[in-house]
């Protein structure tokens, strides 16, 4: 039977030749990861439920990327109960604080292979489905018996597919695909869904858009947001070979077929409080900004921090704005460094904050007050995300933010004259 | 009780009720006590004190959406609530509060047929609610065996207690 990408990923996982949609199956957990803010209480727990040590340590990752540094006495408490806990169990991968931030770690140092099934305390795990891998986030408590058996249940979702097609015109990128998406079919409209994303216009995406795109794919609910394994993927691994196996069979069935054209696309934004609230940033009106933010594991990889630079260079933030950019793991800090990027955006008024969650949660590091506004990014703009529940947050592409935080108002980058970089 | 009739006084909320407003993010790393005195504050600040054991809360579409947080379900089931019903959940609250223990009910026009204050009867094995005041009755699915298996069980470590 013709199958999707997600039914072939649980179907391997549940040792099964083949799953259909809606089917409950118990799949085996190639990884599972948890961070700062989870893991001190997993890992509590599972000795509590006296559920002796994990399944296996070596397909366990720890990350402390939230609290970082550790803004206060609490937290750093908290991680030397993780680093205890990761030395008494004998995990290997473990990163400490100001490494990066997991979902971008995971990738960039190699734990996530096409076809795997990756579990994470947190909900953006949808992000290795870039790279043809089912992640998908869980509870504490369901980490606990993943950690302690190895496998958990699943319900095989539905599939929608995106087809896309044509190419993306200057100054738009695929924050803005995805975030168009969120405003055409709602924050639920992927809901308990796997999004298939594919077409001509897929093959385009680079590496860094694609985990853009899956890492928001949660954002309208999707339990995975997957792109089939092709030669951008092998590219990324550093290795051929994917091609075959990791792509939806022909004929398999969808929920729904959209077919999205890239070319019309024009930069978006999502308005407060929710994603699904997108319009057109030339449409968006005169929305004065106190805060730009550039970072997250949505968009703080060496690509994103480029294009804000291209946008920045030469020019400077206005002012009473604040722009703060954090890169997503300390390999895209260096690499950032080497080029001369962070020496652009320095120069254009950025501060750099440590590559971390920081403000993206509202943890601490770049909060906002009452009635302040602030475009980032990151992949969430909730009431009350980023401090106060009476402050705004705008999500935009890397370059709708430095173009607003060099005009001080929500600004279409496509409204500034070329930059010269 | 979780496959029984649950009886109780509705608490209503509108649509996209985030994990941030069920379990704020500054109190992501706080016990339980203090975690459960800001459930919903931004939304109703009554909430949080004024719920008694055996509420249930009445919401629109894509309730507990936003992060993987755990607490968002646990902070309801520790304040007593009996169900939450919804027009539909996000997934990760779902698993959620199956694995808390906190039973669901996914039932369309359930929003429109009850106000603050009403009381509700559900009838989780059936997957329905009535509001005995008007008369209105909403049908949902039954939630599936697996899920109910680890309801009953008091939640999925309770499961892995019992070797599960
Ligand atoms: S950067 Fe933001 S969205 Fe990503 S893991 Fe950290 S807090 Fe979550």
């Amino acid at each position: 039977m013709p199958m999707t990408l997600a039914e072939k990923i649980l179907a391997r996982a549940s040792g099964r030749t083949t799953v259909a949609a809606g089917e409950f199956v118990v799949g085996d957990i190639d990884l599972a990861l948890v961070h700062d803010i989870f893991a001190a209480r997993v890992f509590d727990i599972l000795e509590q439920v006296g559920a002796g040590g994990v399944f296996d340590p070596d397909r366990i990752a720890v990350v402390i990327d939230h609290m970082v540094p550790a803004p206060t006495a609490e937290a750093a408490a908290v991680h030397q109960r993780i680093r205890e806990h990761v030395a008494r169990l004998g995990i290997a991968t473990f990163y400490d604080a100001g490494e990066g931030i997991c979902h971008q770690l995971l990738p960039e140092r190699g734990h996530i292979r096409p076809g795997m099934l990756v579990v994470g305390t947190d909900s953006h795990t949808t992000t290795y489905g870039a790279l043809a891998a089912g992640g998908t986030g869980i509870g504490t408590s369901e980490m606990v018996y993943a950690m302690a058996t190895g496998r958990l249940w699943f319900r095989v979702p539905e599939t929608l597919r995106y087809e896309f097609a044509g190419a993306l015109q200057p100054r738009v990128s695929w924050k803005d695909v995805i975030l168009h998406l969120a405003g055409t079919f709602g924050s639920d409209g992927a809901q308990y869904r796997s999004m298939e994303f594919g077409g001509p216009g897929a093959t385009g995406a680079d590496m860094s858009s694609r985990l853009t795109v899956s890492n928001m794919a949660l954002e309208m609910g999707a339990k995975f947001g997957l792109f089939a394994a092709d030669a951008v993927t092998a590219e990324y691994l550093g290795k051929d070979g994917f091609e075959d196996e990791w792509q939806p069979d022909p004929g398999a069935s969808y929920e729904a077929v959209h077919q999205v054209d890239l070319t019309a696309l024009t930069p978006q934004v999502a308005l407060p409080h929710d994603v699904g609230n997108v319009t057109s940033v030339d449409l968006a009106g005169d929305l004065r900004i106190d805060q730009a933010f550039i970072g997250s594991c949505t968009n703080g990889r060496i690509e994103d921090l480029r294009a804000a630079a291209a946008v920045l260079a030469g020019r400077h933030i206005a002012p009473g704005v604040r722009l703060l950019v954090a890169p997503a793991s300390r390999g895209v800090l260096l690499q950032a460094i080497e080029e001369g990027v962070i020496g652009t955006l320095v120069e254009a008024g950025a501060s750099v904050l440590p590559s971390g969650c920081g403000p993206c949660f509202g943890g601490h590091g770049g909060l906002l007050g009452p009635g302040e506004r602030c475009i980032g990014t990151h992949n969430r703009n909730f009431m009350g995300r980023m401090g106060s529940a009476e402050a705004e947050i705008y999500l935009a592409s890397p370059e709708t933010v430095a173009a607003s935080a060099i005009t001080g108002v929500i600004t279409d980058p496509r409204s500034l004259e070329a930059a010269h970089v | 009780m979780s496959d029984g009739a649950i009886r109780g006084r509705v608490w209503k909320f509108g649509h996209d009720v985030s994990t941030d407003l069920l379990s704020p993010g500054q109190y992501a790393l706080d016990p339980v006590e203090v975690r459960m005195l800001h459930v919903l504050e931004s939304v109703d600040p009554r909430f949080a004190s004024e719920v008694a054991a055996g509420d249930v809360v009445v919401a629109g579409h894509n309730f507990g959406c936003g992060s993987s947080r755990e607490t968002a379900a646990e902070n309801l089931k520790v304040l007593g609530v009996a169900c939450v019903a919804a027009e539909s959940l996000s997934r990760l609250f779902m698993r959620n509060a199956i694995a808390v223990g906190l039973p669901v009910l996914i039932a369309g026009g359930i929003h429109q047929a009850f106000s603050a204050g009403d009381e509700i009867e559900i009838d989780l094995a059936a997957g329905t609610a009535r509001n005995p005041a008007t008369g209105a009755y909403c049908r949902g699915e039954p939630l599936p065996e697996e899920m109910r298996r680890i309801l009953n069980a008091g939640g999925i470590l309770e499961v892995l207690r019992h070797g599960g």
